[in-house]
């Protein structure tokens, strides 16, 4: 008990900070509370010892995890040259003593494969799990193919580790069986037993490195459903709840509530089924927008009916700002709770048709006064060489009806938007 | 599809309804009410539906669209198979083309949403029992687009596949809002001659093997 961990309790960890080759002597050193030089010295005058220096680091590395919260340093190689001179020393005191041998190739041998199925076994440790997470999900498919830098270098390690477990198990055979005269069989033989041995290897890791995908896979999906989950849960409390509340506040003003739960189930709609193009892009989409910026603005209804579709163009463009213009009007001088609004786009024309059942309006004296009309409905229209015609009358409702003459579309300009529909 | 002053049908009508929503149907039974038509049942899944609808034999079922256990559709076609006459008004809160197109085709001989006012339910209601149908202004653009002159696409019976100059132009008159009175009168022909055309295009929506009817359930998704 002299040797008291400086951590009561504390794991032995390897520690990547400290480190020369791996941390496995700044572990131990931690651990046991001695200087990280005497375990070091200690390690390379082992290796003398039939190369058991080297055995011990391997195995130490390859079992011992990396101590949590320990960010790697790049390996140091300047302070390992006094370890790698002593260790060297050694080695060569060994040698003029005459001590090496049998034994100590099988050591070293043994290092190896240590060192090999080291090598193997790390892939499957867990904080390289979570760093090949993070590549997956954070990069699509192909950049993960392409640009992974993390995955060549696995395989590498992968493959290396093999080699390095199969010139260990054909070495050690080579010197515990050396059949004399038969060099080149007894090394088939070792080859097929190494083959052997690593198809074991395989089997053992495998399964492991397949539940570790799978786990992967598992987690990646269980985020992707919190995420929608998390996005649906926001949705619902930032706009649905939010408008019942405004409701039962507004309980007692019908066109509020109106206004109110028309606005919400818009935005619902809109949010179920995402439509396939935005206001900027296409007619339909900016006929659609009127009508929410509209019925978010007055107590009405806009019922928008549209029959085929196109691009936005400037004077496509000039002819929806007319259909708001027109719509506006409705909305503020009708009287109505209901605005119908329905456009049919043609190969050569386009016809939007704005009608309310309102009060209606006198032409004549109505057009001199109100300014909104001829300037943003007929002028506009004319500009772009389409026509608006106005129809009312005192009591009768009203119906704007506006006309924009237009190019056929291209062949490859009107394929997108069937298609985007589908 | 609207038509206020409409209201003059000799006999108290017999409706059913179908809809999952308790409180919707609360809704509707009390609209209905003192407007000479008398709600003779009510249901809430498409099993009950289905055997009440033909013991009561009621002349218009309102039905739901969705519901948890199948459908409107599946009433439609378990109550057709027994009892031919009865008439259906679908009546659902989505207008999603296939909703609409894939009831009409099922046999239902109209389409509105939950957001009718009930003047306009009432007489939606009296229409489809007087055998007419009943377009929004909403289906009345699908069924324009469903049948819109593609040059490409063969024509296999034009006497279904097509709608007529006259039956387009009362679809049109529809889409942009007008009742069927208005229609009649923009046109300068009867409210009858109206209807007439309207029925002759739910015909051909129901029994026109249009690549675009029968595509337009399957991959369209308009709101």
């Amino acid at each position: 008990m002299a040797l008291q961990p400086t951590r009561p309790g504390g794991r032995l960890y390897r520690d990547p900070q400290r480190r020369v080759v791996a941390g496995v002597a700044a572990g131990i050193a931690t651990h046991v509370g001695l200087p990280v030089l005497a375990i070091r010295i200690a390690f390379c005058v082992l290796l003398g010892f039939n190369g058991i220096g080297a055995v011990m680091y391997a195995v130490f590395w390859a079992v011992l995890p990396v101590e949590p919260g320990r960010a790697k340093r790049g390996r140091d190689w300047q302070s390992a040259l006094p370890f790698l001179a002593i260790g060297g020393g050694v080695l060569l005191v060994q040698q003029l003593v005459g001590l090496s041998g049998v034994q100590s190739a099988i050591g070293w041998l043994v290092a190896l494969v240590a060192l090999g199925a080291g090598v193997i076994w790390h892939q499957a440790d867990p904080q390289r799990r979570a760093r090949l997470e993070m590549a997956v999900t954070k990069r699509s498919w192909l950049t993960g193919m392409v640009g992974d830098s993390d995955r060549p270098g696995y395989l590498l390690r992968l493959i290396g580790g093999g080699i390095l477990v199969a010139v260990g198990v054909v070495g050690i055979t080579a010197v515990i069986a050396p059949i004399p005269g038969a060099g080149l069989t007894s090394l088939l033989n070792s080859l097929v037993f190494s083959i052997v041995a690593l198809a074991g290897v395989g089997l053992v890791v495998a399964p492991v490195l397949w539940r570790m995908f799978g786990q992967l896979r598992a987690e990646r999906e269980a985020r992707i459903r919190e995420t929608e989950r998390a996005e649906l849960a926001a949705m619902v409390h930032d706009q649905v709840l939010h408008t019942l509340a405004l409701i039962q506040r507004n309980a007692a003003d019908p066109k509020s509530v109106l206004q109110l739960a028309r606005g919400q189930e818009r935005t619902l709609r809109n949010w179920l089924y995402k439509p396939a193009w935005s206001a900027s892009e296409r007619f339909a989409a900016a006929l659609e927008e009127i009508a929410g910026e509209v019925e978010d603005a007055y107590p009405v209804a806009v019922e928008v009916v549209v029959v085929g579709d196109r691009p936005v163009s400037e004077a496509i463009g000039a002819l929806i700002r007319a259909t708001r213009e027109a719509v506006v009007n409705a909305a503020r001088h009708a009287g109505v709770d209901t605005i119908s609004v329905y456009a049919e786009v043609e190969p050569e024309e386009i016809n939007v048709f704005i009608r309310d059942r309102g009060k209606g309006f006198d032409l004549g004296s109505v057009e001199e006064t109100r300014h909104g009309v001829r300037g943003s409905i007929i002028g506009r229209m004319a500009r772009h060489g389409g026509e608006a015609e106005i129809r009312s009358a005192p009591g009768e409702g009203t119906e704007v009806r506006l006309a924009l003459p237009v190019r056929k579309v291209q062949d490859n300009d009107a394929a997108p938007a069937e298609g985007a529909k589908a | 599809m609207t038509e206020q002053d409409d209201t003059t049908a000799a006999a108290p009508l017999r409706v059913f309804l179908v809809d999952d929503h308790a409180m919707f149907r609360a809704g509707v039974r009390a609209e209905l009410g003192g407007r000479d038509i008398d709600v003779v049942g009510e249901a809430s899944s498409v099993a009950q539906a289905a055997s009440a609808i033909i013991t009561l034999a009621p002349d218009v079922v309102l039905l739901d669209v969705h519901m948890p256990d199948g459908g409107g559709r599946a009433v439609l076609d378990q109550v057709r198979k027994a009892s031919p006459g009865i008439k259906f008004l679908a009546l659902s809160v989505s207008d999603a083309a296939e909703d609409v197109i894939g009831l009409i085709r099922a046999g239902a001989r109209g389409y509105v949403t939950k957001t009718i006012s009930s003047d306009e339910l009432a007489a939606a209601i009296r229409r489809v029992a007087d055998g007419d149908a009943v377009f929004s202004p909403r289906l009345a653009g699908f069924v324009l687009d469903a049948f819109a002159s593609r040059g490409d696409a063969p024509v296999a019976d034009p006497e279904l596949d097509q709608l007529t100059t006259r039956e387009r132009e009362v679809l049109r008159l529809l889409a942009r809002g007008y009742a069927y009175k208005e229609i009649a009168k923009e046109l300068y022909i009867s409210i009858k001659t109206v209807e007439t055309h309207v029925s002759n295009v739910l015909r051909k929506l129901q029994m026109s093997n249009r690549y675009e009817l029968s595509r337009w359930a399957a991959d369209r998704r308009l709101v």
